[in-house]
């Protein structure tokens, strides 16, 4: 038996296949998944994230512990509220873990993958060095993220006053406390929406009350293929220990300047960088019927080869797309490997749909 | 509880077969589209083309993953159902109707040998 959320019994009683995910008992889907990807993208539904990771950090030198911990910079975070993504980084330039860091009253917030908690907490205590921080894992909190283009404004209908209010304000990547919440609006499906943290006795009710509000709730199968349509990395399939976020298409998350900055990786990074970085994560489109799927073989005439790390059918554009890792040299077509059959592909940017609309 | 009609056979690869005619038809059980999900494409036998009991004669992709289907007796392939390639949606909303190919048999006497409904009741609840 895996790990539950506060949600499980709900889960159960909705119908949902159950699958184990990164050690949880997680819904898979409700009944049909692409039905419910169609429902994020036209309206809106809710997810339980309840299995992530939240971490708040805290301390004197929280900024700077995590200026040494983190590829991007802590310091962009003008003012209490706002978020970016970034990569924790091993010295060799691999990604540890990628995450969404909160700047919170009294320090920051970081929300990290479920399956990788174990090695996140083991890496950051042992990271911590003599800085003045404080690691303070927060397992009695659930999450929901409830995305869509109607997500903000059926929230908001549904919670107290000052809540909706706060709903209405957020900017894009911006989450703020009110009461033992936190509302951010952020996620995981190129939708608006929000990621609503609360205490893990309030989430049952409140996952109830937007199910009975008609907001159809939604697996971790529609979760896969809506964060592959936006061109999100999933970690464990396109970017691992092993992978640079250079050939992830993660390079806009790194801060460079200022130079002295001395994060940790940085080193390997600029080393892969004036060496030439020999592979680019880019985005593929199978115009034939058929399903790419991670780890088929893609082959570049005249460059060489690659793999497709993550691959699925895509409800929004009825084909199959997927992520590849290729060559840098790769131009616009390539071939699959599939059941021993090559299969031409379109080489596109690996963004494929965002807010509703088709973006290849 | 999974819909398993009586007047099928099936294997325990969770195909189902029927007599029709002197050919036989072949698709997948109520069960095993539940477990595969959202079928997205098929990928069919070739017409004319002779299989043993067992071989792999095609793949149903769901959104999930890929799925070998097995061809339930030997025999040659007649026919495979064209609406699929449109429509392969139609082995979730379907199955028992929603055919994927017909069979020449070998030995029609073969169909006896795969499980009847109960067989199959009884295979997929352990």
């Amino acid at each position: 038996m895996g790990q539950r959320t506060p949600l499980y019994d709900l889960h159960l009683a909705l119908g949902a296949k159950m699958v184990d995910f990164g050690g949880w008992d997680m819904p898979l889907h409700y009944g049909s998944q692409v039905e419910e990807h169609h429902q994020v993208r036209r309206d809106c539904g809710v997810f339980d994230v309840s299995h992530m990771t939240v971490i708040d950090v805290s301390g004197l030198q929280a900024k700077e512990w995590l200026q040494h911990l983190l590829a991007n910079d802590v310091d962009r975070l003008h003012g209490c509220g706002r978020a970016l993504y970034s990569a924790m980084l091993n010295e060799q330039g691999g990604v540890v873990d990628d995450m969404i860091v909160y700047r919170t009253e009294s320090g920051y917030r970081l929300v990290v993958n479920a399956a990788t908690r174990d090695q996140d907490m083991a890496w950051m205590q042992g990271q911590l060095g003599s800085y003045q921080a404080q690691l303070h894992e927060r397992p009695e909190l659930a999450m929901l993220a409830i995305q869509g283009p109607h997500a903000r404004q059926k929230i908001a209908e549904l919670v107290t006053q000052s809540r909706g209010t706060l709903i209405h304000q957020l900017k894009p990547f911006e989450g703020q406390a009110d009461g033992d919440w936190f509302i951010a609006r952020t996620g995981y499906t190129g939708e608006d929406g929000l990621e609503i943290v609360l205490p893990a006795d309030q989430a049952p009710g409140f996952f109830n009350d937007l199910v009975g509000a008609g907001i159809s709730p939604i697996g971790l199968g529609a979760r896969d293929t809506l964060r592959l349509e936006a061109g999100m990395n999933l970690y464990g399939q396109d970017i691992h220990q092993a992978v640079s976020p250079l050939a992830a298409n993660m390079a806009w998350s790194i801060a460079w300047e200022p130079v002295g900055r001395n994060f940790i990786g940085r080193a390997a990074l600029e080393a892969e960088k004036a060496a030439g970085v020999q592979f680019k994560l880019v985005g593929l489109v199978l115009e034939e019927r058929g399903v790419l799927r991670a780890h088929q073989v893609v082959r570049i005439a005249n460059v060489g080869e690659g793999e497709i790390t993550s691959g699925s059918f895509s409800p929004t554009l009825s084909k199959s797309i997927a992520l590849a890792r290729v060559p840098t040299a790769t131009a616009d077509r390539a071939e699959v490997e599939i059941r021993g059959k090559w299969y031409p592909v379109r080489v596109v940017k690996p963004t494929f749909v965002r807010h509703g609309k088709t973006l290849i | 509880m999974s819909n398993i009609p009586a007047d099928l056979r099936f294997a325990e690869s969770h195909e189902w077969a029927k007599k029709e005619g002197d050919l036989i038809v072949v698709g997948i059980s109520e069960y095993a589209q539940d477990a595969l999900g959202d079928v997205v494409f098929v990928e069919m036998p070739e017409i004319g083309k002779v299989f043993a009991a067992g071989d792999a004669a095609g793949v149903v992709e769901s959104v999930k993953a890929a799925s070998d289907i097995y061809s339930p007796v030997a025999g040659e392939v007649i026919a495979v159902n064209e609406e699929l390639g449109g429509s392969p949606e139609l082995l979730n909303s379907a199955p028992y109707d929603a055919w994927i190919f017909k069979l020449k048999p070998s030995n029609p006497a073969e169909l006896d040998k795969l499980l009847d409904a109960a067989g199959y009741a009884a295979a997929i609840s352990e």
